[in-house]
């Protein structure tokens, strides 16, 4: 389905009065954004301020974090995820997650993309072997690896083609969101450009929200930049959320400007 | 030891000397360690090779121990020490590393605060008191329920060599798990992963090294020993035939040498045979040992990937 981007995206979900709290500490206060279907949507701000403990509360994989505490709502197209009845294990195949580090499992290429649809109960080998292969078409790495995919064990892999197989790994399953926290920051330039290169392409199916520290990666590859900052209290609020173009050339708060001039952070 | 500054020089003079007694006290004790490694295996060596010499490999490769008719078939004894050994991983090794993963990965904090002292306490108790256990508990037992003729069997002594490796298991195989890091896990639950799925198709084929380790260790742990065996097996040294063998007595190679040591004339035949048994049971661990080394070997290698 290659749909072209509509000129009034619809909201993919819309979080609304977030508190995060590890313990007696409150990381995230009264977060409120939309996150847009099929755009690109970027994180900013200094580190310690919260990106990725928001990015992990749309998966919910803070839930395991001892002493964690969230409150008010994530909605994935309308629907609640912190609603008790709604499914953890389901969300997460619909709302898949790329780590800052590439974290690929110490198995063949092949079991590493398999990995999401044989939990899905898709055994047959030769569904498996399209899907493997496609996703690994997807991330531009099946020219790298399709003579050995299959015996090739993922940890012998270059850490930015690695980090294309955990892409791979993630899609192979056709999540509607992907979350993507610094997934580049381990990389060296080329390969960081790759990844930009690619999430450029992924957003036509995709809805994407990636945490980056680097501004001129987020005007690059971003639709919606957010910028999120810690007050005084050591608390995490966003501080500004907008068209990323309107964000970097007209910022309305002064916190704002001053983070993208780099005057802190 | 040092004094402070005017007397300096005359403090660490004596200190000196003494600094040299315990680098060469502990330089000696090093060496001599090493020294009577060497002995014991020159010896176990003088005292083992005759028997290859002096008995025909005809007989000595046969199926018949009957010592005081010279028949000195080894064959049942080895395949003995192979049927105990192998039935106990059996039993041993699902549920070592079960209890490993429940400890490791399932069970409460509290349980496991509970749990591993508990296991090393099991790892500590004397192997006669187990042997003990299994003639008077166990033993009984198992003629009752598999209606075996006698209760000293195969089956009893692989099930208290079980009991014997499985704190080895458990222990190393639940280092194994802990050693699988925290990203692979993570990875597994964000693709919609369940815990339990997690566990099996992540967690524990990551650390299969190790716990393939845990399983040598265990073997070795079951194959040396010599007291409990002994006592609960039987003693028969026949070959074990077909799958019902596990129901009769064996007699294993630990256990032939410690009863008939005592008896036979120093230099007889018999006597270097039963130091060859010794030496063919070192040449098994010493494998066996090495197959571990190489594996923690290929671990390390590869550990610096991740
Ligand atoms: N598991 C955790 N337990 C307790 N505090 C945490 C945990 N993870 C993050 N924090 C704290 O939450 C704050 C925000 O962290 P994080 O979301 O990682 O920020 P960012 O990704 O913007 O650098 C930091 O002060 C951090 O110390
Ligand atoms: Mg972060």
């Amino acid at each position: 389905m290659m749909e072209r981007r509509k000129s009034t995206p619809g909201t993919k979900i819309a979080v609304e009065h977030l508190n995060v709290h590890y313990g007696k500490k409150q990381v995230l206060a009264d977060i409120c954004i939309e996150i847009k279907e099929r755009q690109i949507t970027a994180l900013i701000g200094p580190s310690g301020c919260g990106k990725s403990t928001f990015l992990r509360s749309l998966n919910r994989m803070n839930d395991a974090v001892p002493g964690a505490r969230i409150e008010g709502e994530v909605r994935l197209d309308g629907e609640n995820i912190y609603n008790p009845r709604f499914d953890v294990v389901q969300l997460r195949q619909r709302v898949g997650m790329v780590f800052q580090r590439p974290n690929p499992f110490p198995q063949s290429i092949y079991d590493n993309v398999a990995f999401g649809p044989r939990i899905l109960g898709i055994r047959r080998r030769s569904r498996l072997d399209e899907i493997v292969e496609q996703s690994l078409r997807e991330v531009n790495l099946w020219d790298e690896v399709k003579e050995t995919f299959r015996k090739q064990n993922a940890l012998t892999l270059s850490l930015g083609q690695q980090q294309r197989l955990c892409i791979a790994r993630t899609i192979a399953t056709r999540p509607e969101v992907i979350l993507m926290d610094e997934p580049a920051s381990a990389l060296d330039p080329i390969e960081t450009l790759r990844i930009e290169d690619l999430m450029r392409a992924l957003v036509q199916e995709y809805t994407i929200v990636i945490v980056t520290h680097n501004m001129q990666q987020a005007a690059r590859v971003s639709d919606w930049t957010a910028f999120f900052l810690t007050d005084d209290g050591q608390i995490g609020k966003l501080v500004e959320y907008g068209e990323t173009g309107r964000v970097f050339t007209n910022p309305r708060d002064q916190r704002t400007v001053d983070y993208i001039t780099g005057r802190f952070g | 030891m040092k004094k402070p500054s005017s007397q300096t020089r005359v403090a660490r003079l004596p200190s000196r000397p003494l600094e040299f007694a315990i680098e060469s006290l502990i330089r000696v004790l090093g060496f001599s360690a090493i020294g009577f490694v060497t002995l014991i295996f020159i010896f176990l060596l003088t005292e083992g090779l005759p028997a290859f010499l002096q008995v025909r490999p005809g007989n000595l490769f046969s199926t018949r121990w009957y010592p005081t008719f010279d028949l000195y078939g080894v064959l049942p004894l080895i395949s003995g020490s192979a049927l105990v050994t192998i039935t106990a991983m059996l039993i041993a090794f699902p549920m070592g590393l079960f209890t490993a993963v429940f400890v490791r990965e399932v069970a409460p904090n509290w349980a496991r605060e509970v749990l591993k002292p508990l296991i090393e306490v099991l790892a500590g108790i004397p192997s006669v008191v187990l042997g003990f256990f299994g003639m008077t508990m166990l033993a009984p037992i198992v003629r009752e329920v598999l209606g075996a003729p006698t209760g000293l069997t195969a089956l009893t002594g692989a099930i208290i060599l079980a009991y014997m490796s499985l704190p080895t298991i458990i222990s190393v195989a639940e280092d194994a798990l802990d050693a699988v890091p925290k990203s692979y896990r993570d990875a597994s639950l964000a693709m919609g992963a369940t815990r339990w799925q997690t566990i099996w198709r992540v967690v524990v084929p990551s650390a299969r090294s190790g716990i393939l380790m845990a399983l040598m260790l265990g073997m070795g742990r079951a194959i040396g020993e010599t007291m409990a065996v002994m006592m609960v097996t039987g003693n028969a040294a026949r070959m074990p035939e077909g799958l019902q063998a596990i129901l009769k007595p064996v007699r294993t190679m630990t256990a032939t040498i410690a009863a008939e040591m005592g008896e036979v004339a120093h230099g007889s035949t018999h006597y270097h045979v039963l130091f060859g048994i010794g030496l063919i049971l070192f040449a098994i661990t010493f494998l066996i040992n090495l197959a571990v080394a190489s594996m923690m070997f290929q671990k390390r290698s590869r550990g610096g990937l991740r």
